[in-house]
């Protein structure tokens, strides 16, 4: 994987993007999230040999957090996208 | 060895004895180790060894040692920066000097010395905070500074001409590098020899659960009954865990190496800079080894890349300026399942049967014995043993972390 395809600029060097792990939800309530679920929030992943959706930072660029999603045994990517806030 | 050696020489043509054998798929084990890296193998080993479970079969995928333990980069070392962690590696080192003896192999265990250099304040203070804390431990870890390093390390740059001049360095003398490959062989060999079952090309592809306990592990060569599993997949963890429904801190990042063409040897101590990321080491050899820190995100290719290369060249000449000519011969890639506090995760799961031997990072190589002497305890007892209690997967929840990232992250 040489390029990425930042949803505002196109197309650039990885490089100029930081990559910011697997995508989870957070939890909606903190005050109604038990430890357990702020555990495995914080810390479980699912880290799956196949497609995964993930953050990344356009750190180097527009400075734009976007999602996308990859196959981790190959590293292709299969589309990059804006994230949109779920509702509450 | 030597008489071994003889016989060979009069042994004609034929090929030398097999290490270990090859066998049928038997249809029950009493343990099932999911992993033939140096953990999965040294684990059944002292389970033959130490408690008299010989029914036990090793699974992997492909060829024993084709993971984390025929890829890295042999460094051995207990300078870690919690009592925990000190304690716990500091076993696994004198395991290692023992065990071209206990294993009747050479494994080449050369205890040269080990420097981690600071070129910061911040570096220099949490060198000085490892070495109290390695002291009160019993481990042999001391600060030291450029006049000594330079006396240690004669073509290391300490002058104040570089980027990052060198502060100080944390010494380790215990500390050195190993031949990975023959840990290996040597586990395979004498847990062969005990009876345990190693199967190659034997990849496990669902496991099954009634009632919340283990009861059998699906192969590419059949059904196997058993009550009872490790998963010492180390980089594959997280898939193997999959399928009995646990899900693990754990994120897969390749980390690379390479290795120049032979020189002279010149170098006979481990040099490590985790703020230049890079640590190099002469082999018997004579070639360099030299590593860096993990890949920009997270993987399970084990594709080497240009962007390593150009990166651990300028940084290894920031350190060895007169390395300028040397050509490099290979490199390659590993996966290493990262944890969040950068120590491993050890013993029982929500699921009844299904232990884990897992998080081992970047540096998890040097623990084979000690993992595998513990997880054979846990196994043949059903007690954690004491060293282990703080790697427990609960850890998590309770917020309870063993936080090593200062003494694992380049350092391996
Ligand atoms: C470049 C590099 C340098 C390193 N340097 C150091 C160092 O200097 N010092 C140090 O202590 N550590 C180092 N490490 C880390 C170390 O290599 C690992 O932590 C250690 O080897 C893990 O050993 P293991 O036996 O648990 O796993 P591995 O040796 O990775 O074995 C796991 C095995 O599981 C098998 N497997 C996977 N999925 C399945 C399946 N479904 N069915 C059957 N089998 C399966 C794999 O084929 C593999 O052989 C380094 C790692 C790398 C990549």
């Amino acid at each position: 994987m040489l390029l990425l395809t930042c949803p505002n600029c196109g197309d650039r060097n990885v490089s100029e993007f930081r990559f910011g792990g697997e995508y989870g939800p957070r939890p909606k309530d903190p005050s109604a999230t038990s430890d357990a679920e702020w555990a495995n929030y914080l810390y479980m992943r699912h880290n799956v040999m196949g497609a995964q959706t993930e953050w990344w930072h356009h750190s180097d660029g527009c400075g734009l957090w976007f999602l996308a999603e990859r196959y981790t045994r190959t590293n292709e990517v299969i589309k990059t996208f804006p994230y949109v806030k779920r509702d509450a | 060895m030597s008489i071994q050696l003889i016989r060979q020489a009069f042994n004609g043509n034929r090929p030398p004895p097999k290490m270990w054998r090859s066998h049928e798929l038997k249809e029950y084990y009493d343990v099932v180790i999911i992993g033939g890296g140096a953990h999965g193998l040294a684990c059944a080993y002292y389970l033959a060894k130490e408690h008299g479970i010989t029914d036990v079969a090793v699974l992997e995928k492909s060829y024993i040692g084709a993971g984390g333990s025929g890829r890295n980069t042999a460094i051995i070392r207990s300078n870690y920066l919690t009592s925990e962690g000190v304690r716990f590696y500091n076993q696994s080192v004198k395991l290692y000097e023992q065990l071209s003896d206990e294993l009747n192999f050479n494994v080449m265990f050369s205890q040269r010395g080990h420097l981690t250099l600071a070129h910061t304040d911040g570096g220099v203070n949490t060198m000085r905070r490892r070495a109290e804390v390695n002291q009160i431990e019993g481990v042999d870890s001391r600060l030291i500074f450029p006049d000594d390093i330079k006396s240690l390390c004669p073509y290391l740059d300490v002058s104040d001409h570089p980027r990052y001049p060198i502060l100080a360095a944390l010494y380790h003398p215990p500390g050195g590098i190993i031949r990975h490959d023959a840990v290996v062989w040597g586990y395979a060999h004498q847990a062969d020899v005990r009876g345990v079952h190693i199967h190659q090309n034997t990849e496990v592809t669902g496991i099954k659960v009634q009632d919340g306990k283990v009861t059998g592990v699906e192969t590419t060569r059949g059904h196997i009954k058993t009550g009872t599993v490790l998963n010492a997949t180390a980089g594959w963890a997280s898939t193997i865990t999959a399928m009995v429904g646990v899900k693990l801190p754990l994120t897969t990042i390749p980390l690379q190496a390479c290795v120049t063409e032979p020189l002279k040897p010149f170098l006979d101590v481990v040099v490590v800079s985790g703020s230049l990321h890079v640590y190099i080491s002469q082999t018997d050899r004579g070639e360099l080894v030299m590593g860096a820190s993990v890949d920009p995100f997270s993987s399970y290719s084990m594709a080497g890349s240009l962007a390593f290369l150009e990166g651990i060249a300028g940084h290894v000449l920031e350190l060895f300026p007169s390395l300028s000519h040397v050509r490099i011969l290979r490199q390659w890639a590993g996966i290493c399942e990262m944890p969040p506090d950068y120590s491993p995760i050890m013993g029982f799961t929500p699921v009844n049967g299904f232990l884990i031997d897992v998080g081992w990072g970047t540096y998890g190589f040097k623990a084979s014995p000690i993992a595998g002497k513990t997880l054979a305890e846990l196994i043949a007892t059903g007690k954690p043993p004491i060293l282990i209690v703080p790697f427990r997967l609960s850890r998590f929840e309770e917020n309870d972390l063993v936080g090593e990232k200062g003494a694992a992250a380049v350092g391996h």
